[in-house]
């Protein structure tokens, strides 16, 4: 349909109203505030914290496999490293930061809503994700733990002598805010969206925060239940785990698998969300067949439930078992595919615009597409069995996780900074950091492709000396991959004060988080808004230079 | 852009019916979030019944199983005077709806006391494998029953007591603030549905525990 110009200018200013930042300006203001957008905030701030304490011991990882001998840390130093590196990457930083931080801020303002649903249990989510993370940093003064991110058992039931237990309680009490945060986005985009926002209207955004919400609902309180049960053991001397008694390990691992598999997506779900933004609103073209895109979020949702024993390939699972986990695992590729393939078509003949967002997006597209064809490798029942638990694993999921899920975070981070701080950041520098990002992360981690390949196991803090050269160019990537992260901090605080007003609208996007004032009012909209137009309306917006405000 | 005015509401809801929607939505998502929590459990149950049936029956033959029927009548009678209690509430009739409400967390607590007797005669003998005399029984599986028994209803006991507190309070609420009815029905209901799952629970965990041997 088309829709006249006038119809997408902005609703008539009555009175301008305050910005939600200057609703307040004491801690108070912020610690017990319901408004999402400062909940959201709270949530970046927070997930920053956890994203250099993770990155801190990622950092000592790499130094350490510079050189071939355990010299720098022991091994007990080097198991509890990696160990607090994936805990606190996985469970504090991934899992919340697409969606407790852009989610949060960004679905009512794009459905059309006041606030989320349960406004209140959102800030409770931020307290209990506090408390998790005060677990973790009890886990970190009191010495560590030792188990690898995956819990093991019986390792972790009957044999680690390190702070299993509080890590476990700080990972059960973390995923229940996992689990308040995606009720919240579910019940908000049934019933909160505005007049005229009907679901194929909707931002992709919103469509595969949905699909990870029913993941978050469904998939974290069985993880809770098996933390538990570890705990239980540890504490009782129960032995649901235990072999001595009966109890089957595998059990285990098919519970945390369950769980920890459908994860990848809650990672990853968001991040295809946040891309698909990026790509339509710097190529000014509407997103290339919608509502491939909108189901392929919840297709990828459903068949991510039915994928996680091909983490248990040589785990002793029946060859019937894993042929049709492997199978599956093939399945879940073709809604990826059907999204890159879409993101892709959306660019051609596209007005693009090379902005530092997009420079993110490119590289999500980029290094998702190499992540995702070598999970097809791992997906392989044969192939599995040769580089199982070897770097070929750690390059593949360290590409979707970070390679895909982080560049879709800074992403989001430039795209809606404007609109959330109502400041541009240095253009200049972003485009830099996210080259930097992007090289940085490819040296790092395509070395251990090889690696792995040629048999260097994963989790060994010393290694033969015929790796050498490859540990290094990993680790030099490293040092460029920290700077590329290192450098946004510094330059969006700088912008906090000195960079040039946003506008509302500064990138000629069509959605309707940019037809508020930057920074949003409290209840975000002068007027309740009233949709009359599909998504993504571009062909029927003005010229991006006319409408861009700096 | 079509607008209309926009007053600055307390709440994101526009009115009354979108509240409702949300309210029972929410609390059905929370309940698919504990079936799939409870739902390990039942595996690990479902499993070891598989890998050692006979340690399974000879363990559940240790169970009181006339004492869990009672517990089942008397929670099944809580359902009852709870689903009262909303239907009450619906018809604006406050009185009922505080007395059906002490009703169900009267029964609550009555299957409390009837599981902490249970529990005990169970110490005495012996049967908890964390606590007490040593384990009577031989056969390899049974102590891991007895480790998803007492998972299995010591959580459920615990969603049972926060179950109480919640239909207690609510009853002490609407004793004071007369006017939340009929407008709050919906807290009734929602509260009702928690107590409904804790009820289901039990009524899964009954058979699985108790019967399973016969």
């Amino acid at each position: 349909m088309s829709i006249a110009s006038a119809d997408l200018a902005f609703a008539p200013a009555g009175e301008q109203q305050p910005s939600y930042l200057s609703a307040g300006h004491s801690l108070r203001s912020w610690l017990l505030s319901t408004d999402h957008k400062r909940v959201a905030v709270l949530y970046l701030v927070s997930v920053t914290g956890f994203f250099f304490l993770g990155a801190i011991a990622a950092a000592l990882i790499r130094l350490e496999l510079i050189t071939p001998a355990g010299d720098l840390v022991s091994d007990d130093t080097y198991d509890k490293l990696f160990t607090l590196h994936g805990v606190i990457m996985v469970w504090f930083f991934l899992i919340p930061s697409i969606p407790a931080t852009f989610g949060n801020f960004l679905i009512p303002l794009m459905i059309g809503a006041t606030d989320l649903a349960f406004p209140r249990l959102n800030l409770l989510s931020w307290y209990i994700y506090v408390l998790g993370g005060l677990f973790t940093a009890y886990v970190l003064l009191a010495g560590g733990v030792d188990t690898g991110w995956t819990f093991y058992t019986p390792f972790s039931s009957l044999f680690s002598n390190t702070h299993v237990v509080a890590a476990a309680c700080g990972i059960v009490v973390v995923g229940f805010s996992s689990i308040l945060t995606g009720l919240n986005f579910i019940v908000t985009i049934h019933t909160l969206r505005a007049p005229g926002m009907t679901w194929f209207r909707l931002p992709i955004f919103c469509w595969s925060h949905y699909a990870t919400s029913v993941i978050l609902v469904l998939a974290t309180p069985v993880l809770a239940m098996t933390l538990l049960l570890v705990v239980a053991e540890r504490v009782l001397g129960l032995g649901i785990f235990d072999p001595n008694k009966g109890g089957d390990p595998l059990l285990f691992q098919h519970l945390f698998w369950f769980y920890s598999h459908p994860a990848v997506y809650i990672m990853i779900l968001p991040g295809m969300g946040v891309v698909t933004e990026l790509v339509t609103a710097f190529a000014k073209k509407r997103v290339f067949s919608y509502a491939w895109v909108a189901f392929a979020s919840i297709a990828i949702a459903f068949i991510g439930f039915l994928v996680w024993a091909h983490h248990m390939f040589v785990a002793g699972m029946s060859l019937y078992a894993g042929l049709v986990f492997s199978f599956m695992s093939f399945a879940v590729a073709v809604p990826s595919a059907i999204k890159v393939y879409n993101w892709t078509a959306t660019l051609y003949k596209g007005r693009v615009s090379l902005d530092a967002p997009l420079l993110y997006a490119l590289g999500f597209i980029g290094l998702f597409v190499i992540g995702g064809l070598t999970g097809l490798f791992l997906a392989s029942l044969a192939v599995d069995v040769h580089v199982h638990d070897t770097y070929f694993v750690v390059a593949h999921f360290h590409f979707i996780m970070v390679g895909a899920t982080v560049h879709a975070y800074f992403g989001a981070l430039h795209f809606w900074w404007p609109k959330m701080i109502g400041r541009l950041y240095p253009e200049g520098w972003a485009k830099a950091a996210a080259l930097l990002a992007f090289f940085g992360f490819l040296v790092t981690f395509f070395p251990q492709f090889i690696l792995g390949y040629a048999g260097m196991p994963r989790r060994y803090h010393a290694y033969p000396p015929e790796f050498q050269v490859l540990h290094m160019i990993s680790s030099g990537g490293a040092g460029v991959l920290g700077l590329a992260y290192l450098l946004p901090f510094l330059y969006l605080l700088w912008s906090l004060r000195w960079g040039a007003p946003a506008g509302d609208n500064p990138w000629g996007a069509a959605g309707l988080e940019w037809r508020t004032t930057s920074p949003p009012p409290r209840w975000n909209f002068a007027a309740r808004p009233v949709v009359t137009w599909e998504a993504y309306p571009y062909q029927d917006m003005p010229k991006p230079e006319a409408a861009r405000g700096d | 852009m079509a607008t209309e005015a926009l007053p600055p509401l307390a709440e994101p809801f526009a009115d009354r019916r979108q509240q409702r929607t949300a309210d029972e939505l929410g609390i059905w998502l929370y309940m698919a979030t504990e079936i799939m929590m409870f739902g390990a459990l039942f595996l690990g149950l479902a499993l070891y019944r598989v890998t050692w049936p006979a340690a399974t029956a000879e363990a559940s033959r240790h169970l009181l199983k006339w004492i869990g029927a009672a517990n089942t009548a008397v929670l099944l009678t809580s359902s009852l005077t709870m689903a009262l209690a909303v239907l009450a509430a619906r018809a604006d009739r406050q009185g009922r709806c505080v007395l059906l409400l002490l009703a169900t967390a009267a029964l609550g607590l009555a299957f409390l006391g009837i599981k902490a007797y249970e529990y005990h005669d169970e110490y005495t003998q012996g049967l908890m494998p964390f606590a007490g005399p040593g384990f009577p029984l031989q056969e390899r599986g049974t102590e891991l029953f007895f480790d998803l028994y007492y998972l299995g209803t010591g959580l459920h006991a615990l969603h049972l007591a926060v179950g109480i507190v919640l239909v207690g309070g609510l009853a002490l609420r609407l004793l004071v603030d007369r006017a939340l009815l009929p407008d709050r029905a919906v807290t009734v209901a929602v509260i009702g549905i928690f107590w409904h799952l804790i009820d289901i629970v039990w009524i899964f965990l009954f058979p699985v525990l108790y019967l399973v041997a016969r």
